[in-house]
């Protein structure tokens, strides 16, 4: 079997991505395309970002190019570089570039890891001038009006390394995401996993638990993620607490007395 | 295996170790009682002696008449729990309820205690289940140590050990069962029932508390099944096991309050006929009831909860005013705030709405909301009025830093100070909360110190900069790299010469720009003991000027620390600069105002800077010490071995979480003992006070990089 390759400058979500809407969210996103305003995600990790930008994409019909940030990201990696084949150099568009031609929506995930030279390509972008300077060509492209600029950030590392610029944050509409409320979670979980509905409500109230260990010991708690993780695994018939040690337990805490801690949650709830 | 120790040879360490010269203890008879044992059960009980000896020596003579009639019967790790659990109760309260404690062992019943070896120690299962109550919904409740298992509504405390099963992980569940219904307690009502005023209704109000307690421990059984079925099937199978079976006249109370709309005051209204009941049934996992330490801590909540929610709703109503400026609308009628509860799905949540327009509350008034929730089922409309303007004193409403002088004005206690423990190594244990230690600042000298130093230094300060500099990591191109921003020219026109000639052509035709971060964080603890006075303190101040335009130069982030101290009860640490503060003219007058205190007690203040380092983000964390010599404590043992094995306990601790520690010492004396006590940690001693300014920046600077 081969895995098929995709371009994403020009391969659109052909099936709806699961997503249910936890406010006004779609209707804000959308009007802000409209009106040409990048949009700032803000949440914690697994509470759907990503699967919100998938919807999107989907909902918009423009091809979504994702570029995950890392520490050593830097401006050349989302713009592009000159590259040498047999004798020649060759000039790549780096995927922001390439979302900027093809006018997709680009959505640059956890911005704040990214180096700060990044920003200075994505200013000029983010307000109304919506031009991407290429230094090295010595050119600058239009966006045209379907470009759509998209950034995530988790506000919740709480470092002041890890923090937006104000010259940044303000040229963008920020949605805020949060874990959705139970019952929405609950059917999220069923829905996207295949478990009954009491075993996800098990599931829901189990990470509300975890959630209550924030700030005592645990960084974050379970996300909606690995519900759906543990979720699956139950569905696949493991059993429910061998699935939350393996999905969720394992995954927020190295911490030997919290393992143990959670795993009593678990426990105690199946 | 060794031979055992003959009763003579015995005698002569227990004489040393119990002092008989001076404390007449018959030894002589103790040392019999040894002899026939085998070598190693004389080991483990000799070794005990001596190290509780290090303690107490009457405890040690006590410990050693009774150890031997006990270790046939108990398991050494009850016995070790038991001698340890005497010197932490020695160091609390004193020889007297130590020698209590002692002697309770003598009442040690063999059935009893038979499933003690495979008993659940309160230490063990304290992290575990600490994490567990909070997990689950409601007030934040803490778990404690103490001489039953109880609650009262702010905190669950459990006895030192729970050994009612023949195996370790039962005795957890049981624990844990026992853990969850104190919190049930406080979660689903039962502590809003007024005891006192129950129990005044009845000729014998003992009973009639302990058919409530039964009645509520049924109904808290029925919503744990609900809530928690895991544990609930554990608590079946665990009461099936321990505990009889429900009397007969009971079930039909068990049926009764086993529905979901059950409350407390089901309970009450059973009380009667249940009072009647010839039996009361007793389960091992229900804990006991204090009815005093229930309605105490409740009285001191009401009032402070009640003022704190109306003083928070004040600050939330002023926000969303600020946040809506509407002149239209006069504020006529007072903003009508309103809450209702939600409490679904094991989830307890609140909706404020302020005239009827949904606002987010912030997490402190959630917590409060919930507090006010459990103690009232609802929250009383009298709480939701905004506090007026000062209507109350914030000082007495919530608790103040400690002003850490006031406290050695008034009365002699611990309140507001931060506790730490000390590694005694005579008992081979930490002595649990030993050290009081408190955070203090330097008050600041505003003189010339700091352009003097610079004066007298200024050939040093011009070197220090030039050598400092050059240490700056500057960002850097990095030529021939496989990966890059651009193309390194030179490397491609080689490259394809390379090509052109016949040979492979490399891969590395790219520029890199190296950003480098110096991310280190560096604390700085300076011995401000009485010895220092003279030289030595003006040698640390001036280092610690140089030390400072050194670290300003390399932006790595820095605090410094003074260390003084008078016994344990008065540790103090001096603030001279916190890792956030700038290095401005308050820093350099307080770094002038440095003056000799007291004694050298060390491990506190390594314990606490270990802390402070490891809350602050960076790659690299260095913790160096400035001292002149040896600890030691006014008339303490800490003096001695003691202090050395305290100082290199601390040192461990600070390298396990990952810090690198070094010292730098002036003591020219007492070589031999520094490679012991700094064990882990790396060291220097300079033997002349005066290069102290000159050399600490260049071990700075050789440490670091």
């Amino acid at each position: 079997m081969n895995a098929r390759t995709l371009d994403p400058a020009h391969h659109l979500i052909e099936k709806e991505p699961y997503y249910e809407a936890v406010g006004d969210e779609i209707q804000l996103f959308e009007a802000a395309y409209r009106q040409q305003i990048p949009v700032l995600l803000k949440g914690p990790t697994g509470c759907g970002k990503t699967r919100f930008m998938e919807h999107m994409a989907w909902r918009l019909k423009r091809p979504l190019i994702t570029v995950s940030c890392h520490d050593d990201l830097t401006a050349s990696d989302l713009v592009g570089r000159y590259l040498v084949k047999g004798g020649e150099t060759v000039w790549v568009d780096g995927p922001l570039t390439r979302a900027v031609r093809c006018g997709g929506i680009c959505y640059l995930d956890e911005i704040v890891e990214a180096r700060k030279d990044t920003m200075v390509v994505i200013h000029p972008l983010a307000d109304d001038r919506r031009t991407l300077p290429m230094e090295k060509l010595g050119q600058e492209v239009e966006a045209p009006p379907e470009f759509c600029l998209a950034i995530s950030y988790n506000p919740g590392y709480q470092s002041v390394l890890k923090d937006l610029k104000q010259s940044t944050r303000q040229r963008f509409v920020a949605l805020e995401f949060d874990y959705p409320s139970a019952a929405l979670e609950r059917r999220i979980v069923a829905t996207e996993s295949g478990v009954s509905d009491a075993v996800a409500d098990n599931l829901v109230r189990f990470a509300q638990m975890t959630r209550n260990l924030k700030g005592s010991g645990l960084e974050e708690g379970a996300s909606t993620r690995l519900l759906v993780h543990a979720g699956k695994l139950i569905a696949d018939g493991v059993s429910p607490v061998t699935a939350c040690k393996a999905a969720v337990a394992q995954a927020v805490t190295d911490d030997a007395d919290m393992l143990k801690a959670i795993q009593e949650l678990s426990s105690s709830i199946f | 295996m060794a031979k055992p120790l003959t009763a003579a040879e015995m005698e002569t360490s227990l004489h040393v170790w119990l002092e008989t010269e001076f404390t007449y203890f018959k030894v002589e008879q103790l040392a019999a009682e040894l002899a026939p044992l085998a070598r190693e059960e004389q080991d483990f009980i000799l070794g005990w002696i001596r190290r509780i000896a290090s303690t107490h020596i009457t405890l040690a003579w006590q410990f050693g008449r009774r150890a031997p009639a006990l270790l046939p019967r108990m398991e050494r790790r009850l016995l070790e729990a038991w001698a340890v659990h005497t010197c932490d109760v020695f160091d609390r309260t004193g020889l007297q309820t130590a020698l209590r404690v002692m002697e309770e062992v003598d009442s040690f019943d063999d059935a009893q205690h038979l499933n003690d070896a495979a008993g659940a120690l309160f230490e063990d299962i304290a992290p575990v289940l600490g994490n567990f109550v909070c997990g689950l919904s409601g007030r934040r409740l803490k778990l404690e140590e103490g001489d039953a298992a109880w609650t009262d509504g702010e905190r669950i405390v459990l006895p030192p050990l729970i050994a009612a099963l023949p195996n370790l992980d039962d005795n957890f569940q049981l624990a844990k069962a026992t853990v969850a219904l104190l919190w049930a307690q406080t979660r689903y009502g039962s502590l809003r029932i007024d005891h006192a005023a129950v129990a005044s209704g009845y000729a014998d109000p003992e009973r009639a508390l302990a058919r409530l307690h039964a009645l509520e421990t049924l109904r808290l059984t029925a919503c744990i099944a609900r809530e928690l079925p895991g544990l609930h099937r554990q608590m079946q199978r665990l009461r099936a096991e321990i505990d009889p079976a429900l009397p007969s006249g009971w079930q039909r109370f068990e049926a009764a309050l086993a529905s979901d709309q059950a409350t407390q005051d089901d309970s009450l209204a059973m009380l009667g006929a249940a009072y009647d009941e010839a039996d009361c049934p007793q389960w091992s996992d229900q804990g006991c009831l204090r009815p005093d330490a229930i309605a105490a801590a409740r009285a001191v909540r009401l009032d402070k909860e009640k003022a704190r929610l109306r003083i928070k709703l004040a600050e939330l109503l002023e926000e969303h005013q600020v946040a809506q400026p509407d002149p239209q609308a006069a504020p006529e009628t007072p903003p009508e705030l309103d809450v209702t509860p939600r409490d679904e799905n094991g989830l307890l949540d609140f909706d404020i709405t302020l005239d009827d327009a949904p606002i987010a509350p912030p997490e402190g008034v959630k917590q409060l909301l919930t507090s006010v929730y459990l103690d009232f089922g609802e929250i009383p409309p009298d709480y939701l009025t905004p506090a007026g303007d000062g209507e109350y004193d914030a000082n007495r409403v919530f608790d103040q830093p400690e002003d850490p002088d006031a406290v050695w004005h008034g009365t002699y206690h611990e309140k507001g100070a931060e506790l730490y423990p000390e590694w005694d190594h005579g008992r081979q244990h930490y002595r649990k909360n030993w050290c009081v230690m408190r955070e203090k600042a330097v008050t600041p000298v505003h003189d010339s110190f700091y352009r003097d130093t610079l004066d007298k230094y200024a050939g040093v300060v011009k070197q220090l900069r030039r050598k400092f500099e050059a240490l700056r990591d500057e960002n850097r191109l990095d030529k021939r790299q496989t990966q890059g921003d651009e193309i390194d020219l030179d490397a491609l026109i080689e490259a394809l010469a390379d090509a052109k000639d016949g040979s492979e052509m490399s891969d590395r035709l790219f520029v890199r720009l190296h950003r480098a971060e110096r991310n280190i964080a560096v604390a700085f603890l300076v011995d401000m003991s009485g010895s220092t006075k003279g030289w030595i303190n003006e040698a640390e101040r001036e280092a610690l000027v140089l030390l400072c335009e050194a670290l300003e130069l390399l932006g790595d982030r820095y605090a410094i620390y003074g260390f003084s101290g008078t016994t344990r009860k008065r540790c103090e640490l001096f603030r001279i600069k916190t890792f956030d503060e700038r290095y401005g003219d308050e820093v350099k007058a307080r770094i002038s105002g440095i003056r000799p205190q007291e004694y050298t007690r060390m491990g506190f203040s390594l314990r606490h800077m270990t802390k402070l380092l490891n809350q602050v983000e960076a790659k690299t964390r260095v913790l160096v010490t400035l001292s002149d010599g040896r600890p030691d404590d006014y008339f303490d043992v800490y003096r001695g071995q003691y202090g050395i094995e305290d100082t290199r306990m601390a040192l461990l601790e600070a390298a396990r979480t990952g810090i690198h520690p070094f010292c730098v010492t002036l003591d020219r004396d007492a070589r031999d003992y520094l490679p012991h006590m700094y064990g882990s940690a790396r060291y220097i001693i300079l033997d002349d006070v005066r290069q102290l300014p000159v050399k600490v920046t260049d071990i700075y600077r050789r440490i670091t990089t």
